[in-house]
């Protein structure tokens, strides 16, 4: 092991010892004047709402369409997830701080309450104090509730090449790439939550990297709600042309509020031949409190097409926070020698309910895909991972390795594994492991007497059990992961 | 002078059954007693006991360490204030490495001492000096905490563990259980060198075997919950011939 990943494991240890006591420290809200569309959801909305983004017809044409869709499609009932029925006319459908109003051009002219919240996040948002600071750099897109507030290093970025910006502006600056990738990976209809974000999404962030471009540094979106009664639909587009290379990061956070909060967001990436996406996920939505009041319903679709020859697509996600996930980061392994990855952590605690998993759809020939999930479940929380591997027809010498495994701690929580093979292909490779274990009082008792107390003990375990997906994360999030990870277990044992 | 280990008077129950019943001992810094027993006299209930594990129930009596009461303290300060358990079986925690456990176990116990804790590098050097001297593999350090360690080297490491955090009072829990001659000769060179004026040792054991290689100033017999005999290091040879029927009986009796 390098001396670098233990002087990470040592720093969790010591961040998670430093926080001990402190929970959701993301909890906080943010007191500024919004604009908000009017609550409910019908065809006078969704024009609002373009109209508020001054977006083409053609982009409202596509939203009526999906609204359209919408009406005729009921929620998914499946997954292992309860619920009470959302009301989607008791919903405000866009909320926008008022000052975003004047489109500010520079960091100087936004609210400086938005940059002080997105600070006390820990997301500096002025390119000199990133400089400034020990860390790597980061470009960071931050989208507080329906619009972008700022984007970082763009500069820097379009020397490259790149164009990272908010959704609202790749519409204004780059209609014929949105245009032509929009909905390619993920259709409107594909199921009942895309359409209703086709409908009303209001903002995120687009990417694309020219051919044979490495993208010079970490892009990331960091996502916030903030408004009470709001879903947030964001959309975000990411493009890498032939023999590109990307690593992107997104995080979340959401207030402590009440109610539960509805987050139905879309993902699509497409990468080209020979191009390279590394998507990674830091969900910490507002999880509810320790009686399950609260929480974000995290209702998300993610795919990735690696639509072109010897593409690769790698997932990353640590999803520790929301009441309800219903997520399944997907890839679609179009191109022949394409390859897919998973790679999760899913930590339910108290009455968290999490279905997640993926889909490895293999089309092309000699395409491989990788899946582990680690689950783990703590308080009275459910945990199931659900995930298809499909082998087509033409998907001649096809390769998938499954591994699941789920952590148990107590004796309240449950772990579901739901997977699904098929394959249409006699030449395919499969293999699935799955094991289910327990942190057992021996093991605790052995960490105790070797001097950690219960809660540093339960962190040094369950980081070990994720340690073959934590070292998949970009370097500079893996501390911030591993940190979580211990945080989010606080007051699952003793 | 007063005793660095003292246990008085202790019963314990373990879900209701009295195990240990009246046991009375008392280790002073530098020596080793080796405490022998049939099974089921209550060796391993003694060795949990000590350490503070839950679910044992001290019902009457005390255990003193440096004349401080252990019996409310939870495991972890415990071993804070000096105690140390050497596994019988050490448990195996996947992904973590042995290092990493090591590093946290020790500044864990430093911060309750409230010593500065050790930053990577001096730590590297620390363990990699008390490795050497227990002529362990540097490989081993990298290695997730017991997983695939055989039994050997298990108490090896558990050994390298009591050297690390360099107790007051260490407990070998049947240390010698599953090793053949030349683990065993090992692991016993490792606690020797450990051996120290300052230091006190309690050696549970099922086999005199084991007292060739660590030779105790003191040898218990535990029988029925109670110790029955105590005496010079011979009583262990006597026991290794008449075996144990004798105090079994007495206590019955």
């Amino acid at each position: 092991m390098s001396q670098a990943k233990e002087n990470i494991e040592k720093e969790t240890v010591e961040k998670v010892q430093s926080l001990a006591g402190e929970k959701y420290k993301y909890g906080f809200s943010t007191d500024i004047d919004s604009e908000k569309a009017p609550k409910g959801l019908n065809e006078d909305i969704i024009r609002f709402i373009s109209a508020k983004k001054d977006e083409p017809e053609w982009l409202l044409e596509w939203r009526l369409d999906a609204f359209e869709r919408w009406l005729t499609m009921s929620e998914p009932k499946w997954a292992m997830v309860d619920y009470p029925q959302i009301d989607y006319q008791d919903l405000y459908y866009y909320s926008a701080p008022k000052s975003m109003d004047d489109r500010p051009e520079t960091l100087d002219e936004v609210d400086p309450e938005l940059l002080r919240t997105y600070e006390k996040l820990g997301i500096p948002l002025s390119e000199q104090e990133v400089l400034a600071g020990v860390k790597n750099r980061v470009a960071v897109d931050a989208v507080f509730d329906s619009v972008s507030v700022a984007t970082t290093f763009r500069e820097e970025l379009a020397t490259a090449g790149v164009i990272f910006c908010s959704f609202s502006e790749a519409v204004k600056e780059y209609p014929e790439l949105v245009k032509k990738y929009l909905g390619t990976v993920v259709p409107k209809s594909d199921n009942y939550f895309t359409a209703l974000n086709s409908a009303v999404f209001s903002d995120g962030s687009f990417v694309y990297i020219p051919p044979n471009t490495r993208c010079p540094m970490e892009l990331s979106t960091y996502f916030r709600i903030n408004e009470p009664n709001t879903g947030q639909f964001e959309r975000t587009l990411l493009i890498a042309d032939k023999g590109s290379y990307v690593s992107y990061l997104e995080g979340c956070t959401a207030p402590m509020r009440d109610e539960n909060q509805l987050h139905a967001a879309v993902v699509e990436l497409v990468a080209l031949e020979d191009a390279e996406i590394k998507y990674s996920t830091v969900q910490n939505w507002y999880p509810g409190d320790e009686e399950g009041r609260g929480g974000i319903y995290n209702f998300v679709t993610k795919r990735g097409d690696c639509r072109e020859n010897n593409a690769k697509i790698s997932w990353t996600q640590v999803e520790t926070g929301s009441a309800v996930t219903w997520k399944y980061p997907s890839c679609i392994l179009r191109g022949d020698n394409t390859v897919g990855e998973f790679y999760s952590i899913a930590i339910g605690n108290n009455y968290q309910q999490i279905d997640s998993g993926t889909k490895m759809i293999h089309l092309g020939k000699n395409t491989s895909s990788r899946i582990i999930s680690k689950g783990i479940s703590a308080g009275k929380s459910s945990n199931a991972y659900r995930g298809q591997v499909s082998i087509h027809r033409k998907a001649d010498k096809a390769r998938n390795f499954t591994q699941c495994d789920s952590l148990l701690i107590g004796d309240t929580c449950s772990a579901h594994t739901v997977p699904y093979i098929e394959t249409k292909n006699p030449s395919a490779i499969l293999e699935h492991e799955a094991t289910t274990s327990k942190i057992s009082d021996d093991q605790l008792f052995y960490c105790q007497q070797r001097g950690l107390d219960a809660e540093e003990a339960v962190s040094l375990i369950v980081n070990g059990f994720c340690k073959d997906v934590l070292q998949h994360l970009p370097m500079e999030f893996a501390v911030e992961a591993q940190k979580l990870v211990g945080i989010s277990l606080e007051g699952s044992v003793g | 002078m007063s005793a660095l280990l003292e246990i008085k008077n202790l019963h314990v129950s373990v879900a209701d059954t009295q195990i240990l019943k009246g046991l009375s001992l008392s280790v002073s810094a530098g020596e080793v007693h080796a405490i022998m027993g049939p099974n089921g006299s209550g060796k391993s209930t003694l060795s949990y006991v000590l350490a503070g594990r839950d679910g044992y129930e001290i019902t009457e009596g005390d255990i003193l360490l440096n004349g401080v009461s252990l019996k409310d303290m939870n495991p972890e300060d415990r071993a804070i204030a000096g105690l140390f358990l050497a596994f019988q079986y050490p448990l195996e925690i996947p992904g973590v490495t042995n290092m990493t456990f090591l590093k946290t176990s020790v500044n864990a116990v430093r911060r309750g001492r409230g010593e500065e804790e050790l930053d990577a590098a001096s730590f590297l050097r620390f363990v990699r000096e008390k490795a050497k001297a227990l002529r362990l593999d540097d490989d081993m350090l990298k290695r997730p905490l017991n997983v695939g360690f055989s039994g050997g080297e298990k108490k090896r490491n558990e050994i390298l563990q009591m050297s690390v955090l360099e107790p007051m009072m260490a407990i070998l829990d049947e240390t010698d259980s599953g090793l053949d001659i030349d683990a065993l000769k090992t692991v016993a060179e490792g606690v020797n060198a450990l051996r120290d004026a300052q230091r006190g040792m309690l050696v549970i054991t099922h086999y005199q075997r084991l007292l060739d290689y660590i030779k105790p100033d003191i040898v218990h017999i535990l029988a029925g919950g109670q110790i029955v005999k105590t005496g010079s290091p011979e009583l262990a040879l006597e026991l290794e011939k008449s075996g144990y029927a004798d105090y079994v009986g007495e206590v019955v009796a």
